[in-house]
């Protein structure tokens, strides 16, 4: 049979025009910019790790740098630690035999992770509104008024709170693909273990569970990436200055202000590039560290 | 047989109060902004969760939204960006996963790897090149600009989905085209693509939500007002009208309420395909 390269070259083309021009190249550019110093004057020349040092040792810079870098950490580990075991909760319960309305369930829950990160933002900031009072309201139904506080405009907790919202919103992710892996594992493992007399109980944790690690794993990635890059949650809720005190500041919004400025200070492309490396190798590394860890043991996963 | 998992160690009535339970924890915000979106400000104020009735009924807060906004002009660029992108995105996406998926050539695993890169590394880390590509190629405040990113950003999933499909499409349907003279093209236009439809939806999926809901590029790459999408523009608008609740209300209704119509027409499918992928 004849195989004219050129058909081969005609289907991938398009596909690889525009995914190069506008997303691998761009990428490519901004590390390499992340090397450049912009003058007053707007023109560009190389000035090798100074932007790093900069982000690095300069005091004004670093504590900004540390406390986004602290407080995505801190993002992510709330997601790791609620999100992921809730949604396998629920996706262990979805899973159950003879479930009735298992589907309506799985449909409603899933439901506000279609919607617009701004959108969930906003209708959280109303409801935990101390000048609207419903969730104060609710609180004081079950006697609880006394413990209710502006959580969003409280440094102390407007971080921890802007991540529930998160985990409220994404939980749906996690619960699905965890299902999903659920429904996979074979039933008559399942039923092999059951005639032997093993307990649900020990059915889950010694057979479901070990077989559903690479979807744990893959969710952990996701949300991983997820977190480093989120961005719209804060911003629409608490503006590019991430208040109180930059107590909401992570990584995305630093370098939407480093990129663009902010009140008095003037923005800068080469730092933004800057900041967008180091956030790559944040990335990068929690990437690297899946693969290391979790892809070997999965072979259909891979590319 | 079949209902022994069910019966211990949980009951059936406790799975349901869960499950029953954090339904109703992820449905409330959004009723609740439902519900009194068509309300006046004191029937917001008074009592927050009653239903709205004939004394607080009161929809000036649609009106005003529709009125001090283009909220159809944001909805219009939302759905042309949104479907401009899914289209483009689909058809490249597949036909680039038929030529890696069907043709060995020198360097296939290398581009396959190429494009997958995308699928890990989020595309806004590129963003101050590409606003200075966009700017340079004058496509600043343009819908084009966000469809070119968003069809760059949704490529390389979908290229992942679709050819693990297409790999398993058997070889006798495309070998029996060859044998009768047909063309590589007419075979993947007219044979492949209407077999891979199934896949299409879930990569629509996956594709659509992300592009429909996205905050970051249009703030960068399309803040006029000419270009505003659902998601930029309410942003914008209830960062006017903060303490106008009956608009800041009737705004993100309006952002909910087509999201609501289009997950009750599409929910079985939207979830079939997120759960079939998530297997494969």
């Amino acid at each position: 049979m004849k195989r004219m390269p050129w058909h081969i070259a005609v289907f991938l083309a398009p596909a690889v025009l525009v995914y190069s021009v506008f997303s691998a190249l761009p990428l490519l550019d901004t590390l390499r910019l992340g090397f450049y110093a912009t003058t007053d004057t707007g023109s560009t020349h190389f000035a090798g790790l100074s932007n790093y040092l900069t982000i690095l040792t300069d005091p004004a810079w670093s504590a900004a740098f540390w406390n986004a870098m602290w407080n995505n950490c801190k993002f992510f580990f709330i997601h790791l630690l609620i999100q992921n075991p809730i949604g396998l909760v629920l996706a262990t319960l979805l899973s159950l035999k003879g479930l009735k309305g298992a589907r309506h369930y799985r449909t409603l829950i899933f439901l506000p992770t279609l919607l617009s990160v701004v959108i969930i933002g906003f209708i959280w900031q109303l409801i935990l509104s101390p000048l609207w009072g419903v969730s104060e309201g609710l609180m004081a139904k079950v006697g609880l008024a006394d413990y209710f506080a502006p959580w969003l405009g409280q440094e102390s907790s407007a971080l921890i709170t802007l991540a529930l919202i998160s985990v409220w919103q994404f939980v749906g992710i996690p619960m699905m693909l965890i299902y999903a892996a659920l429904l996979a594992v074979p039933e008559d493992i399942v039923e092999a273990a059951h005639v032997e007399g093993a307990s649900a109980w020990r059915i889950f944790w010694e057979i479901k569970l070990p077989l559903i690690l690479p979807t744990l794993g893959l969710v952990t990635i996701l949300t991983f990436v997820g977190n480093f890059n989120a961005f719209d949650l804060i911003y629409s809720v608490k503006g590019a200055i991430a208040g109180p005190n930059y107590s909401t500041d992570i990584l995305g919004t630093l370098f939407y202000r480093t990129f663009f400025g902010y009140q008095s200070q003037v923005g800068s492309p080469t730092m933004g590039a800057a900041v967008a490396t180091l956030m790559f190798l944040v990335i990068l590394a929690g990437v690297g560290t899946y693969f290391y860890f979790v892809q070997r043991k999965l072979t259909r996963y891979e590319l | 047989m079949k209902t022994h998992k069910i019966s211990q160690p949980l009951s059936s009535a406790g799975v349901h109060l869960v499950l029953g339970g954090y339904t109703l924890l992820a449905l409330f915000p959004i009723m609740l902004i439902l519900i009194n979106a068509f309300k006046s400000r004191a029937g917001i104020f008074d009592d927050p969760l009653a239903l709205p009735n004939a004394e607080t009924f009161f929809i000036g807060g649609f009106e005003k939204v529709l009125a001090k906004s283009h909220f159809m002009l944001y909805f219009g660029n939302s759905l042309t960006v949104t479907l401009i992108s899914l289209a483009l995105i689909l058809l490249f996406g597949a036909m680039a996963a038929w030529a890696l998926a069907e043709y060995k050539f020198r360097g296939n695993r290398l581009l396959a790897l190429y494009l997958a890169i995308g699928i890990m590394v989020p595309i806004r880390l590129g963003t101050v090149s590409i606003l200075e590509l966009i700017v340079k190629l004058d496509l600043i405040n343009t819908l084009t600009a966000l469809i070119l990113v968003y069809t760059a950003q949704g490529l390389p999933l979908a290229i992942m989905i679709l050819s693990e499909f297409i790999a398993q499409i058997p070889k006798e349907l495309k070998e029996a085209a060859r044998c009768d003279g047909v063309g590589e093209f007419k075979i993947f236009f007219q044979i492949i693509l209407p077999l891979i439809r199934p896949a299409v939806a879930t990569v629509a999926v996956f594709t659509m939500i992300p592009v429909w809901n996205d905050l970051w590029f249009p703030l960068i790459l399309a803040p006029g007002e000419e270009t505003q999408t659902v998601t930029l523009g309410v942003q914008q608008f209830i960062g006017q009208y903060v303490t106008d609740w009956n608009s800041v209300l009737a705004s993100l209704s309006l952002a909910v309420i087509p999201v609501l119509i289009m997950y009750m027409i599409f929910s079985r499918q939207l979830i079939r395909g997120l759960t079939s992928g998530a297997v494969k």
